[in-house]
């Protein structure tokens, strides 16, 4: 426990220690907030499908956490380079506590970031349920980003250096976040992009926000809750396996 | 029976033979300095002893476990000091104090009371607030080594510990862990490049040289054997006047092709 603690505890402080990448990670999701929730606003007017900014800020919350956990992940091929890893995986406690600790601690910082990006996306307008709506909502972006720090952790287990993380940006984040509904609704799409965005875990993550802070769930929220955390705790089992194999 | 035992150890990184069938022991309360060339294999042995790289063949026996089959057993019987820095740059001296004793599960009492020792014996105690980022090479060094003297394992491993540090402090550092190990019974495993330092400080000496041992004995032995004066004298005798070429990592083949541009 006390391991798993002090490594929480690691990546909490360094998180709030670095203001510039706090500042720097938001502005992104600011960005796409603005230029689609107001330039797509219209559009989705006439078609009917009512206030894009409200339908789009949970799939602009799930993209802020998905990029900060799976760096947070990632960061262990940080930790490799400047040589603090050694000092973790010499000491006398099990990798595993190690990669559970990290990854809590990853997925916290990761919810603090999609904290602010619905405390920045009120103050262009979006309005959730209700206090109960909130509170479920930070329930589905734990999960998000425990599922994806983890996966970060298991992809940096196997990285040596941070050459192929531009692979995984355009390979993996990307495509996730595109093919997730987050931008769009997952109603009425052609049948690949539907099959995508079904075997797609982001679209669970996305649909549960959304079902949490709007009451307008895809798949409903119970299998969003499900699929979720059925995945996480297989992803977190396959980065703890991996990482208990890092050798320097 | 032997605290650190090592059979026919090899270790290969696809065709370099870094290591090479290397067999020794180091008794209990011992200091066994290993000593070689860059490049010979003595940081990769380190590693295999302490549970960080899975050897090619050969078997190891540390404190009465295989580091292979019981890592967390093996994990509970060694300290390090790495060659290399393993500070957290992000977090304060004291952080990095804490983090380590709380991962070496040193209740908190003792804790700050062989924090508040270990800082101001290698005289970092008011720097105690500050990042490490900020910190000289000399000063991460000796805080590295504060750290590892954290825990009283009984083994304490010290790859190259007094690096890049004046006499001084040398001197300080060496006699403060040969007192530790007197008084605990604590076995040192040390590396060095500076010969005065293991013909004063070490029990027994064994020198590898292109991963192979070429040596083993007490300093007097290894003099005897070559004729030499000095272990120095003899380490050059034994491994030959040539300079050699580390097998440098990533980082160090990056930072070396930087310096040619220059």
């Amino acid at each position: 426990m006390r391991t798993i603690y002090i490594l929480w505890l690691r990546q909490i402080k360094r998180y709030y220690r670095s203001k510039s990448r706090i500042i720097g990670s938001l502005g992104q999701p600011l960005l796409f907030l603005l230029a689609f929730g107001f330039g797509f606003g219209p559009i989705f007017q006439k078609a009917g499908q009512g206030n894009y900014l409200q339908f789009l800020t949970p799939g602009i919350i799930a993209m802020s956490i998905i990029f900060s956990a799976i760096f947070s992940g990632i960061e262990i091929i940080f930790d490799r380079q400047f040589g603090f890893l050694k000092e973790t995986l010499a000491a006398p406690v099990s990798r595993v506590s190690i990669m559970i600790g990290r990854t809590l601690g990853g997925a916290t910082v990761s919810t603090m970031q999609g904290l602010i990006v619905i405390g920045i996306s009120m103050l262009v307008g979006f309005r959730f349920n209700s206090l109960l709506s909130l509170l479920l909502a930070l329930l589905f972006m734990l999960l998000i980003a425990l599922l994806f720090t983890a996966l970060g952790t298991a992809i940096g287990s196997l990285m040596q250096d941070f050459h192929g993380f531009q692979l995984i940006v355009n390979f993996l984040i990307m495509p996730l976040y595109f093919l997730s509904g987050a931008i769009f609704p997952l109603q009425g799409l052609p049948k690949t992009l539907t099959t995508l965005a079904t075997i797609n875990p982001l679209s669970y993550g996305v649909d549960g926000l959304r079902g949490a802070l709007l009451g307008t769930a895809h798949f409903g929220l119970l299998i969003d809750f499900s699929v979720l955390s059925g995945l996480s705790l297989i992803v977190i089992m396959i980065g703890a396996y991996l990482f208990s194999k890092v050798q320097i | 029976m032997n605290i650190i035992e090592a059979q026919n150890l090899t270790k290969r990184f696809g065709e370099l033979v870094a290591v090479d069938s290397v067999s020794f022991g180091v008794e209990k309360g011992e200091l066994f300095a290993f000593l070689g060339p860059n490049g010979a294999g003595k940081s990769t042995t380190i590693k295999m002893l302490t549970t960080l790289l899975t050897p090619t063949s050969g078997k190891i026996t540390l404190n009465g476990y295989d580091p292979i089959e019981n890592p967390d057993e093996v994990r509970h019987s060694f300290g390090i000091v790495f060659q290399d820095p393993s500070l957290d740059d992000e977090l304060t001296a004291y952080e990095n104090m804490d983090f380590h004793g709380v991962l070496y599960g040193i209740p908190r009492k003792e804790r700050q009371v062989r924090i508040e020792q270990l800082l101001k014996f290698v005289e970092l105690w008011d720097r105690k607030k500050d990042f490490v980022k900020h910190f000289s090479g000399g000063m991460k060094r000796r805080l590295e080594i504060a750290r590892g003297l954290l825990h009283h394992p009984q083994i304490l491993f010290l790859d190259e510990p007094t690096l890049g540090l004046d006499p001084q402090t040398r001197n300080h550092i060496w006699s403060y862990i040969k007192d530790l190990s007197e008084k605990e019974q604590m076995t040192i495993f040390f590396t060095t490049h500076y010969m005065q330092e293991a013909e004063r400080v070490a029990d027994r000496v064994a020198v590898i040289d292109h991963g192979v041992i070429v040596a083993q004995g007490t300093p007097d032995q290894l003099k005897q054997q070559t004729g030499a004066q000095s272990l120095e004298d003899a380490f050059l005798d034994l491994t030959g006047h040539a300079i050699r070429e580390e097998t440098a990592d990533n980082w160090e083949r990056v930072r070396r092709m930087r310096g040619v541009r220059r």
